[in-house]
């Protein structure tokens, strides 16, 4: 009863889902992690400090579907469970894993019941699934903004290993967003904007803001289908699921498909015109009036209080 | 190149549904259904490419009861050529949809097949990963842009981290995110047309694929319900409570 667990990183840098995804199934059995991809040192290092992981491996890949796929497969009859984070390329690669294992995977996992029962949720979060898995080989995706990081502290071994891989696929371009605020998918606070503050200018606004609170910032897919913000930061049924202490959502009037995204916040603030809106009834706290005019003297009120993250 | 596009229909998106009491699932009796959002985008991709001379005949496939006809009358509306209802009236899993799938593959030999990223019910996000494996070819997922390029795609993909562009030799497997394109509503005339189109319906059980379900559905339950909320009067309230929040979060 042995579990592998794909590690996600970016930019040579551990991501924060997997110390999460690493927690979640903790009580599943060993766990080793395997990172793949190209000059994955400092990745491996993190990962190898996480609580709960009694080996890394290493293997190269050139970061496709089909080439990552075929390195796990390879490594596949030796594990019990195969895990990743329900993020972009765990949706991506796990499925593909499951049909050649001609497993069902169970996938997007916020709750482990036990080593075969699990709970999902369905309609964007409107109805939760309780599934029990009773197939010889397990191939999980996990959300990880429902889970909390594994501590640090461990010290276990690194091993690359080399296996030979034909990718049809070709990774030729990568554009990322430039941001140096944190991971939307594991932040603490987020604010989040919505159609109603306009032009991408006015984004720079709610910029401000989650700087002053050290949060990351999301969007609704309107402003993300206006241009007015950056893909990655949608926050929904079909981006990101986010799950902070605190969510502020600015202007954003709540559709189904957004709140889907964040029924995991602990606390919502809403700051909206219209007193009827569904994430202004949702919301724990809500003040009503022009986001134009509230937002710098929130900010200014915040610098006051001595906010400041 | 000849393009297979599959579909789903699903409780429309913009319903608000409800989870049956004795926890058998999510009542869609008398709830109006129409074709997943994300199957329109592969949808209008399909009749793009071919508007611009890169498509040839675009067929759909839809797997579900009698009535996912309506789906299929829909996206011949747009513009595809021919459709196949794979019938049964079981909720099947995505491994068994994705197997489904690969022999409709191996009869129409199609150069492109286009699906969803995800239904909107389940919210899966499975069968075009499952099939590019099935058909061993390559895949390009959570697609914002397709392009021909000889004889192979140009994807731009929406990643965690922004977008990522693969190319992928012809043939494939291509899942559509939203922003893909914006899916046209069919003129009346095309709607009439569409009746006229080739549709065919087939039994699920003569493909001879093993559709047991692997896994067991227990229950299907509600979310918690949020507490009620307040509204302030002013800013400084609001900054107040987002100062407290924030000093209860450091605490721990």
């Amino acid at each position: 009863m042995s579990t592998l667990i794909i590690a996600d990183h970016d930019l040579g840098v551990l991501s924060p889902a997997t110390a999460r995804v690493i927690h979640a199934v903790a009580e599943l059995g060993p766990i080793e992690v395997l990172v793949l991809g190209q000059d994955t040192t400092a990745v491996a290092a993190e990962a190898a400090k996480l609580a709960g992981v009694t080996k890394v491996i290493v293997a190269h890949s050139a970061g496709t579907a089909d080439g990552d796929v075929q390195v796990i497969e390879t490594l596949a009859p030796r594990y019990t469970y195969l895990v990743q984070s329900a993020g972009s390329v765990g949706k991506d690669r796990m499925p593909r894993l499951a049909a050649r294992l001609d497993l069902m995977p169970v996938t997007d996992i916020v709750g482990i019941l036990g080593p075969t029962r699990f709970t999902r949720p369905i309609y964007a979060g409107n109805a939760l699934q309780t599934v029990t898995d009773n197939q010889p080989q397990h191939i999980l995706t996990i959300r990880a903004s429902a889970f909390r990081a594994a501590a640090g502290g461990n010290d276990s071994p690194i091993e690359a290993i080399d296996v030979p891989v034909i990718s049809a696929a070709k990774l030729i371009a990568q554009h990322r967003t430039e941001s140096n605020t944190p991971d939307l998918a594991t932040a603490q606070i987020v604010v989040g904007g919505g159609v109603a503050l306009g032009y991408s200018e006015n984004f720079k606004l709610i910029e401000q803001l989650a700087k002053k609170l050290g949060a990351a910032i999301g969007a609704t897919r309107a402003a993300v289908d206006a241009g007015y913000a950056p893909n990655d930061w949608q926050v929904g049924q079909t981006g990101k699921i986010i799950a902070p202490d605190l969510y502020i959502a600015i202007g954003i009037s709540g559709a189904l498909q957004h709140l889907a995204g964040i029924q995991g916040a602990k606390k919502i603030v809403a700051i909206n015109s219209d007193p009827e809106a569904p994430l202004v009834k949702l919301a724990d706290v809500a003040l009503i009036g022009d986001l134009f005019e509230i937002i710098p003297q929130l900010i200014a009120e915040l610098e006051k209080a001595g906010v400041n993250r | 190149m000849k393009i297979l596009v599959a579909i789903k229909r699903v409780v429309d998106h913009n319903v608000r549904i409800r989870v049956r009491p004795d926890g058998t699932g999510v009542e869609t009796s008398g709830v109006r259904m129409s074709m997943n959002p994300f199957c329109k985008h592969a949808v209008e991709a399909a009749v793009q490419l071919s508007e611009a001379g890169q498509g040839d005949e675009i067929v759909i496939v839809s797997i579900g009861p009698k009535a996912a006809n309506d789906v299929i009358l829909t996206a011949l509306a747009m513009g595809a050529h021919r459709g196949i209802l794979i019938e049964t009236d079981a909720e099947l899993e995505t491994l068994a949809i994705a197997k489904l799938l690969a022999k409709v593959v191996a009869e129409e030999s199609p150069d492109l097949v286009l699906l969803g990223k995800q239904a909107v019910d389940d919210d899966s996000n499975h069968v075009g990963q499952m099939l590019a494996a099935l058909t061993n070819r390559p895949q390009a997922t959570f697609a914002s842009v397709i392009k021909l390029v000889g004889q192979s795609l140009e994807v731009t993909r929406e990643v965690d981290s922004g977008t990522e562009t693969v190319s992928i030799p012809l043939p494939a497997i291509v899942t559509a995110d939203l922003r893909l394109n914006t899916p046209r509503n069919a003129a009346l005339p095309m709607v009439m047309k569409a009746r006229s189109k080739p549709l065919a319906v087939r039994p699920a059980a003569e493909f001879g694929v093993g559709l047991a379900p692997r896994l067991i559905i227990e229950k299907i339950s509600p979310p918690a319900e949020r507490m009620a909320g307040k509204t302030v009067g002013s800013t400084s309230e609001l900054a107040a409570y987002i100062a407290s929040e924030i000093s209860q979060m450091e605490a721990l």
